[in-house]
Parts: C-alpha cells; structure tokens; sequence
C-alpha cells in the first residue's frame, strides 16, 4: 500500500504539472500567442483569462500532491503505514475478471448493440463469476435487457445503439416493429409475463 | 397564512395520481438503494438521475422528477436502518450508527422491535424537518436575493472550505479532489470568452488516435462522438462512475460476495407492539430529529455525521449511557431520526442558495440544471410551480416511506438475501445505459467506466470522492462568479475580503461576502491550528 500511495500521488503530480502547461495554451489560430499569456488575473482591464481558474487549481492540484508525498513519507497516512499490499490476489483476479468484462461489455455494445451486449454481460457476470444455476442466469440475461427495451426503446423511445448493421437488421429492427404498433397495456403485460418467468426460475433454483 | 395557502396548493399538487405514482416508486427503490449494502442515496439518485429526463418529458410537471428523486433520498434513509438492523452492516454510511444498538437488539431477539423503532423514528424526524423547512426556506432564499457575485463565491468557498475543515479525511487528499473536481468544470468551452481550453485532442490528433487503434467512425462506432473532451465532462459521467462503477467494484472487493443475515420474523402484532415501545425511544428521536435538521444544512455535514452526532448526544445526555451499545432503542432512534431530518436540511441551501451541502444533493441540484430549472434564490420567487409541490411531496413521501416500510419489511428482508453476483451486474448494466440514455454518446460511456475504475484505486488509499462530485457540479458557476467578481474589481482580490472595498463607487460597505470568506479560510487554516496547538501542548506534557 506505501508504495501505491507514493506512485499515485506522484502521476497525480505530474497530471497536475501537464494540466498547468495544458491551461496556459492559447488558441490554435492564435500564431502569435505566447504561452502563459492567458492565465494572468486581469488581462487588458477584462478580468482573468481562460487560462487562470485552470491553472491555478492544476497549481492546488500539485500542492496538494506534494503535500501528500511528504505525509507518506512522515508515515502520517494511513496508507503510507499499511504493509498490506495495494491490490491482493483476490481484488486483482476480480478487478481482471470484472473490470475485463465491463470493457468487453462496452466494445460488444458497438459490435451487437446495447441490449445483446446487456444480455452476454450479465449471462458472463452470474455464470462464470457468479456461479449460478444456469436456467436462472440465462432467464435473467434474458429479462434484464427485454425490460430495458422496453421502457427505454419502446415506451420512453429513447433509442440505444443497435450495434453493426446487419445485426440491426437482424433483431432489432423486427422487434422494433413489432412492440412499437403495441398499445402501452400490452407492453406492460409483456412486462409482466418475463417477470413472472424470472420469478418461477428463480424459486425453481431455490433462490 | 402565504406560505400555508402556497404549501396547501403545493400539497394538493403533491397527492396528484402521476405525483403520488412516483413517491411511491421513488420510496419503494430508495428503500432498496438504502437497504443493500454498497448503495445508498447517492448512488440510487445518480444512477437513476437519467430516468427522470424522460420522467420530465412524459409528465410535462416541473415538480414530477423531483418528487421522484426527492423520494428515493427518503426511502434510502429508511431503508439504510433495515440492513444495520439485520445484516450488522449498515446498508449506507448514513445508518452507520444505527447498528451501533440496532444490531444487538436484533441479536437479543428484538430485530422486529428495532425496525419499527427506526421506522418510526424516521418518519417523526422527517416530518419535524419538513416543518422547519417550510419555515426557514421563504425566508432564507428572501434574504439570498440580495446576494451579487462575490457573496455567492464566498458562500461556494464556505461549502469547499468546510469539507476540509470538518470532513474529517486526509486534509492534502481532500483539497486534491476539490482542485480535480473543479478543473474537471472547466474541460470544454470558456464560457466567458467561448474559447476552447484542456480539450487535448484537435480534430486532426482525435481523427490519428482513431486510425491508430483501428476504430472508424464509419465501420465500428468505437468513441463515436466527435470531438470529445470539447463537449466537456458532463457531471453524471464522474458521478454514475464514483457511485455506480467505483463504489460497486469496492464493496465487492471488501464484502467478496459474502454477507450473511440474521433470521427475522414479523408480523402486524409485532409491529403493533413495536410502535407502543417508541415510549422507550421518544429522547432519542426528539434530540436526533432537531440536531439533524440543522447539522444536515451545513455543507459537507449532512445525514452522516448528523446520524452520528445525534447518537453521541443521545448517549451524552442519558441517564444510563452504559446501556448504548448493549440494544438501547434510544440508540437506534436517535440516528434514524436524524439522518432523515439531516437530508431535508441539505435540501435547504441546495433549494435557497443554489449551493449542495452533500454528494446526493449535489446530483439533485444537477438533475435541476438540465430539467430546465435555475437553483437558487429566485426559484422561490420564479417557479413556485416547482418549490411548493416538491415541499408537499416531502410530507408525503415521509409518510409514503413509513407505511411501505413497515408493510413490506418481509418483502425488503427476502430481497436483502438476493446474492450479490446478481445484484452487481444489475447496477453496472444501470450505469451504462444510464449514462448513454443521458447523452446519446458511447464516448461518455467510456470515459464514465474509467473514472469508476480510476475512483475504485483511489478509495482504496483513501482519497475522499465527494468533495470532487460536489466541485464539478459547482465548479462552472464558481468560475463564472469569480470572474465576474474581479471584473467588477479591477482583478482586486480584496472584493472577496474586504467589507470596505468601494464595489460601485458609492463607498457602501459589503459584509456579507467578507465575513464568508472569512469564516472560510478559518475554515481551511483549523486543521493547522489544531495541528499546532496539539504539538505545543505535546511539547509542553513532554517537558
């Protein structure tokens, strides 16, 4: 954990010192700019510049990193006195099989669209993390995202990605068609009857 | 007899069949948020912030998506005690110390009495704040009126101040995350002078970095927006990812899946039986429901230190203090009541000032921004449609949590045993079409999954994170004042300090700003101060 602590807060601090340069960037077009120009307090008579909020919290920012450094090595910090190791076996196999997952769920929404990628994540996370029955982890990857369908796409028609376009074509856009002439009772009775399914599978696996 | 007439419209409005529809969802899912351990109002309110954008346009009611997330901060409050009560750890921070003697209780067999307890004592605590708020909001945001730019930057400071003096954190790790929090604000457009600043990426460097990973804008939509960090950070991506990407991926790491439940039974008798014991509980309530109220106004005090002071007080106060600990019903009174009348009174500077004392009332003050509505002393004034319905809703929601919470504890306790593996997909699916429903962008998708995985290594070495919600949502306003500020003064900084700085040319004095600026650095130098009084004192034992 003393060594975490010392490395985070040192890229902390040289973010900060980026940012700093960052702020005192002018525009593009601007040729004859000169660097820092914009983080003074009252440029020309017309208050601070954009530069100035930016640089000065970039400024806190590094301030209170080092401030930090100096604490962890006064052992003043509760991290800075831990021997227990940052990430353990366990949070590092999580973080790998959790955080992994999240990343793939989020490169499968472009690849299937929102709903499909919905589906495989959580079919991944109760499965294989969770180890549940799989009755159960298919009913409920099944009724999580068709209840998001529903009240985002269909009810609320606040459209989510669709993913590549034969895969649109495939599932989306018929189902589309389908729910959308629906009239909002039977939307909801639709609601209803997936939610008893996952209700029945669920006390079927005893949960 | 204005405000009763304005709250008694305000009421009919409250109990419409759309208004009372979403109190009643919004109580039914906060008392789950506030339940489940990992979440509480925080999280429930950001991550379901998105839904209310369609809330808002389904309703075309002003007050409806507030009424809606102003339930689940009710519910939650509720529902933390149900978890400290029968799991032993407490379903949100704000219910810290209602296991202190809600769990002994339950181990002594009186789970059931403990519960109603909480219920109970939530509702009285609840409803006393919602009266002082009826009271002290007309006049508060009266007085706000004649705030100008200075006042309203001091008061900001004051907020940012008391999170380093009285946060209670790592003092370097709370100023940082204030200082991020803020910078993240100012990532977009200067809105003064309407040039970009920190966007990192031109169109030409954005167009490189795509081919360089293979991703087309045509072909695969991989970060499909153009422009990225020109459109800004938008609050709920650094909001859903602390709250519902970080927070999630630090309770599994310390829970590991596993918590277990003590077995609870209860019926009507039992309730009944529970609700004649508040006898036993009337001090703890009574202390916990008017310390809270006026805890939770303080910036960066709110619902969980009120929760604990209360208790504090309550022990302080008794006549059998040793009882506390060993399943004391005053014990579990005391913080219930408080940390919900805490939470009506964060609502109190959100609602008049503008300024969020708290993470959640930071997010409702955001959810307020994009619905249209401008917080601050004029909402008073310019949208009673919106003030007075919400404040009849707390009445309602109050009592709305109370009924669902005692009817349905068997149904929140089967709930409770859901396996967490179920449960965390749930919230990480949430947070993903949350946040794409918001703004229609995988970009921010991206960027909302890296700040959680960012937030989670930075909890684990103890970096606070609301500080920094808190600055974002401020942040943009803050900067904006301040500027506005020192263009009125020449770039003269003694505006923000100094009563007699002539600000018109009329030589009037101006106290309000100073004396808040002041009592900010105070403030900010305490930590110092105790610092150096707790060595010299050291020194002086030692000699």
């Amino acid at each position: 954990m003393r060594r975490a602590e010392f490395v985070t807060a040192t890229l902390l601090a040289l973010l900060s010192v980026y940012l700093m340069w960052k702020a005192g960037e002018g525009p593009e077009w601007d040729t004859e700019y000169v660097h820092w120009a914009n983080t003074g307090i009252n440029i020309d008579g017309s208050g601070p510049g954009k530069g100035f909020w930016p640089f000065y919290l970039a400024l806190g920012m590094l301030v209170s990193c080092l401030w930090i450094l100096v604490n962890a090595i006064r052992r003043a910090s509760p991290p800075s006195r831990s021997e227990e190791p940052f990430l353990d076996g366990y949070a590092k196999r999580m973080l790998l099989l959790v955080g992994g997952g999240l990343v793939g769920f989020l490169i499968l929404i472009d690849l299937v669209g929102m709903y499909a990628a919905i589906a495989v994540f959580m079919l991944y996370y109760m499965l294989i993390l969770g180890r549940h029955p799989l009755a159960l982890s298919l009913a409920t990857s099944v009724v999580v995202p068709f209840w998001l369908y529903l009240f985002f796409d269909i009810v609320m028609t606040k459209v989510q990605p669709k993913g590549l376009r034969w895969i649109e074509d495939a599932i989306y856009t018929p189902a589309g068609e389908f729910f959308r002439g629906q009239p909002l009772l039977v939307i909801a009775l639709f609601f209803l009857v997936s939610g008893a399914v996952l209700a029945v599978t669920a006390r079927r696996a005893r949960y | 007899m204005d405000i009763i007439a304005a709250l008694m419209d305000g009421l009919w409005i409250a109990v419409q069949p759309h208004n009372l529809a979403l109190a009643v969802i919004g109580v039914v899912v906060g008392l789950f948020v506030g339940a489940l351990p990992g979440l509480g109002s925080v999280n429930g309110v950001a991550i379901l912030l998105p839904f209310t954008f369609v809330i808002n346009e389904a309703t075309a009611d002003p007050a409806a998506p507030m009424i809606f997330l102003a339930a689940i901060y009710y519910g939650a409050m509720y529902g933390g005690a149900i978890s400290s009560i029968t799991l032993g750890i407490p379903g949100a921070s704000t219910a810290v110390a209602t296991t202190f003697d809600g769990r002994p209780m339950a181990l002594k067999g009186q789970a059931d009495r403990a519960l109603v307890t909480a219920a109970i004592a939530s509702f009285i605590g609840g409803t006393v704040a919602t009266l002082f708020f009826t009271g002290f909001a007309p006049a508060l945001s009266a007085v706000a009126l004649d705030f100008g730019n200075p006042e309203i930057f001091a008061l900001m400071l004051l907020a940012f101040a008391t999170f380093v003096g009285l946060g209670g954190d790592d003092i370097p790790k709370t100023l940082f995350s204030i200082f991020f929090g803020l910078l993240l604000a100012t990532v977009g457009f200067d809105t003064i002078s309407g040039e970009p600043r920190l966007i990192f990426f031109n169109d030409r460097e954005q167009a490189a970095v795509m081919e360089a990973v293979g991703a087309s804008t045509d072909a695969v939509p991989f970060f499909d927006s153009v422009g990225w960090f020109s459109r800004g950070i938008q609050f709920l991506v650094l909001a859903i990812g602390v709250y519902g990407i970080g927070e999630m991926l630090w309770t599994i790491n310390a829970s590991r899946y596993k918590i277990t439940m003590s077995e609870t039974t209860i019926s009507g008798r039992r309730i009944l039986s529970g609700i004649a014991g508040m006898r036993d509980a009337w001090k703890g309530t009574t202390i916990g429901s008017l310390l809270g109220f006026f805890v939770g106004i303080l910036p960066a005090a709110g619902a969980t230190p009120g929760s604990l002071m209360a208790y504090g007080v309550a022990k302080m106060t008794s006549r059998n203090p040793r009882s506390y600990g060993e399943g004391n019903p005053d014990g579990v009174a005391a913080p219930e009541a408080a940390n919900n009348s805490a939470s009506t009174g964060a609502m109190l500077p959100m609602m008049t000032l503008g300024i969020p004392g708290s993470p959640t009332t930071a997010v409702l003050l955001a959810g307020m921004v994009i619905w249209g509505l401008e917080p601050g002393p004029r909402l008073f004034e310019d949208r009673p449609e919106f003030v007075w319905p919400l404040i009849g809703s707390f009445y309602i929601s109050n009592l709305v949590a109370v009924l669902v919470n005692l009817a349905f504890i068997p149904l929140f306790l089967a709930v409770l045993r859901m396996p967490f593996t179920i449960l965390a997909p749930v919230i990480f699916v949430l947070s993903v079409i949350g946040t794409y429903a918001a703004y229609d962008n995988m970009y921010d998708v991206w960027l909302m999954v890296l700040f959680g995985i960012g937030a989670y290594f930075l909890r684990i070495l103890d970096y606070p994170l609301a500080p920094a919600v808190l600055a974002v949502v401020l942040g943009t306003t803050a900067e904006e004042k301040m500027r506005q500020s020192l263009l009125l003064s020449d770039g003269d900084f003694a505006i923000f300090w100094n009563p007699f700085f002539d600000r018109d040319g009329k030589g009037q004095e101006w106290w309000i700003a100073p004396v808040t600026t002041w009592i900010a650095l105070v403030l900010i130098a305490l930590p110092v101060i105790l610092w150096a009084v707790r060595t010299k004192r050291a020194r002086r034992v030692a000699a």
